[in-house]
């Protein structure tokens, strides 16, 4: 029994069928790195952990239990956390108002409540010195660097002690020294039971932290293997479909 | 585990010696330093702001002022300005509120008129202060929760639909008032007009409940989450969405709210002028975004400021106010207005630049 389940599931938008019949499943503690080229069915099967789609059929299960997610939202409070491309992050707010965006730390006095900003500074900043960031809790996300802006994006996963965390192509648009950081990252999630999916176009990156590589070509998963067992040739074979199979 | 020192930290405090001999204590309290440090506090972060800016160019306007009219620094004049700026600031309270999620309410004008139409239709109908005011409020809250159901939910551009109610409200205006004018307002009259038209210790009712607006807003953006989560729409509403913030419904509440300080603003208007009609506030949605928008609120949304509100309002008051006492005509008043909107646009321009 793993953490998540995924059955057979198949999304079709009108006439196109973007996933047909995608099994996966993730330990806790384990990192999965799902490759495919674009248009494979990668982004698809992202949203449809996240909540963003419904799949046309198929299950979800977490924990051995079937869920069902109609928004993001639901998505979190599964235990699901999700670290966008593009971040979503407010530019105009501070890092640790984006951390906490959404489930605000309050003091409360009665019917009263109102933001606890110091709280929120000082776990804000506790996570970026866990994430070893020199990220500000206090600085505006606008006059980040890219790797800051990453880190303020992983720091809110963390928050709530997730069990699962999605994290779409974090090391596209950063420089290599944050690569490094970010990958050590993920081998921290890792080491503290998180199960880890990452999508990602680097093979250094996937052969780096995850234990297991799935390969999604044409929306059908073509391989699903242990890194041990395989090679960044067969991968890249297996994406471009020069390997059938594998 | 030893935490990896990088030479910015180490720039940050100098004279702690090289790398090597710093322990476990330094490196907690370089984390601390670094957790409550940021880019400019307190004066600093002050001047940065456009309403201190608008602040300094009130204070030399009347500092010139002093020495071209002896008219100017009388209290009576000093009463008139805030009187008159005190409309237009608690509607360009909420007008801020709405421009922060890049959105506009041009209905504001119309919808003062129509919420003088019904509050006044209302108390000269015989009934007391009380139903007044609600009607007038419930009046300004409906037409606030149109425009915002037809903009959050059905995605129609903000400048469009309250393009559409600004004509809409004006002529719903003329017609259940059957374009008559309204002085009668029942039993609670006298009231009435001593809410609108008198003051307390010197001061105008009306800045009273501007002054009262504007700490509650400072506190709303400050520490409280609905503030919070309108900034953050303002600046990513898709980064908003994802967090489960309920982007749409709070796009309702905020042209309610816009909409219900309008409602206020006339509840108070029409007392101090002991009158209703139809045509009142006709135009007054440009003086109302051009007091946000000369207080610092940007139509790319997602900046405000709570005394931005009152202090672009008593910019445009002064600038009226100094024309006459100086002699000006008349008729130059809106050059004056719209040159200093344009050069604050072009002052935050200049700011953001010196910023990236």
């Amino acid at each position: 029994m793993g953490l998540l389940n995924l059955n057979g599931i198949t999304k079709s938008f009108g006439a196109i069928h973007a996933l047909n019949g995608v099994d996966l499943s993730i330990d806790p503690g384990e990192a999965v790195g799902l490759m495919g080229d674009n248009g494979a069915g990668k982004s698809t099967l992202m949203k449809i952990i996240a909540g963003n789609f419904k799949p046309t059929s198929g299950e979800i299960r977490i924990e051995d239990k079937s869920v069902e997610f109609h928004k993001p939202i639901d998505a979190r409070y599964a235990g699901i956390e999700i670290v966008y491309q593009d971040l979503a992050l407010c530019d105009n707010l501070t890092a640790a108002a984006n951390v906490f965006l959404g489930r605000e730390a309050k003091k409360r006095i009665g019917p009263f409540s109102w933001l606890d900003h110091g709280a929120m500074y000082k776990r804000a900043g506790e996570l970026f010195s866990e994430l070893k960031s020199e990220t500000r809790p206090r600085d505006l996300v606008r006059q980040m660097s890219g790797g800051q802006r990453q880190a303020v994006a992983i720091a809110r996963t963390r928050l709530s002690d997730p069990k699962l965390v999605l994290m779409d192509e974090p090391t596209a648009a950063i420089s290599v020294r944050q690569v490094a950081e970010v990958l050590a990252l993920i081998k921290r999630l890792k080491d503290t039971g998180h199960a880890v999916i990452l999508v990602s176009h680097r093979m250094p990156d996937v052969f780096d932290v995850c234990d297991r590589v799935a390969v999604l070509r044409r929306g059908t998963k073509v391989a699903d293997k242990h890194i041990k067992e395989t090679s960044p040739e067969e991968v890249t074979g297996l994406i471009t479909g020069a390997i059938e199979a594998a | 585990m030893t935490e990896e020192l990088t030479d910015q930290k180490q720039r940050r405090h100098p004279g702690r010696g090289p790398v090597d001999t710093l322990n476990e204590m330094d490196h907690a309290a370089i984390d601390d330093s670094i957790t409550s440090r940021q880019e400019v506090s307190g004066f600093g972060s002050m001047i940065r702001t456009q309403p201190f800016w608008v602040f300094l160019a009130i204070l030399a306007i009347g500092f010139v002022m002093t020495f071209v009219s002896d008219a100017f620094m009388t209290e009576r004049n000093m009463f008139n300005i805030t009187r008159n700026f005190a409309f237009f600031g608690i509607m360009a309270l909420g007008m801020s509120a709405v421009i922060c999620t890049a959105g506009i309410d041009l209905s504001v004008g119309s919808l003062l008129g129509l919420c003088a139409i019904t509050l006044g239709l209302t108390m000269q109908a015989g009934w007391g202060i009380e139903v007044g005011f609600v009607v007038c409020m419930l009046t300004a809250a409906a037409v606030g929760a149109i425009n915002g159901v037809l903009i959050a939910y059905l995605k129609m551009a903000p400048f469009v639909v309250t393009l559409g109610m600004l004509a809409m409200a004006r002529s719903i205006a003329m017609v259940i008032s059957n374009n008559k004018m309204i002085y009668e307002f029942g039993p609670d009259m006298e009231l009435f007009e001593w809410i609108g038209g008198e003051s307390m210790l010197g001061v105008p009712n009306v800045v009273w409940v501007l002054i009262l607006m504007t700490a509650g807003f400072w506190w709303v953006w400050r520490y409280s989450t609905w503030g919070r989560w309108v900034i953050a729409i303002g600046g990513n509403a898709q980064a908003a969405k994802l967090s489960g913030i309920p982007v749409e419904r709070m796009i309702v509440s905020v042209y309610m709210v816009c909409s219900m300080c309008t409602g206020l603003a006339a509840f108070m208007f029409i007392g101090y002028t002991g009158s209703a009609t139809n045509g009142m506030g006709v135009t007054y949605e440009l003086n109302v975004i051009a007091a946000s928008v000369i207080g610092g609120a940007n139509l790319m949304g997602g900046v405000v400021y709570a005394l931005g509100a009152p202090i672009g309002a008593a910019l445009v008051e002064l600038i009226r106010n100094s024309l006459l006492l100086a002699g000006i005509p008349a008729l130059w008043q809106q050059f004056f207005v719209g040159l200093f909107l344009i050069l604050a646009v072009l002052l935050e321009q200049i700011r953001s630049r010196g910023r990236s």
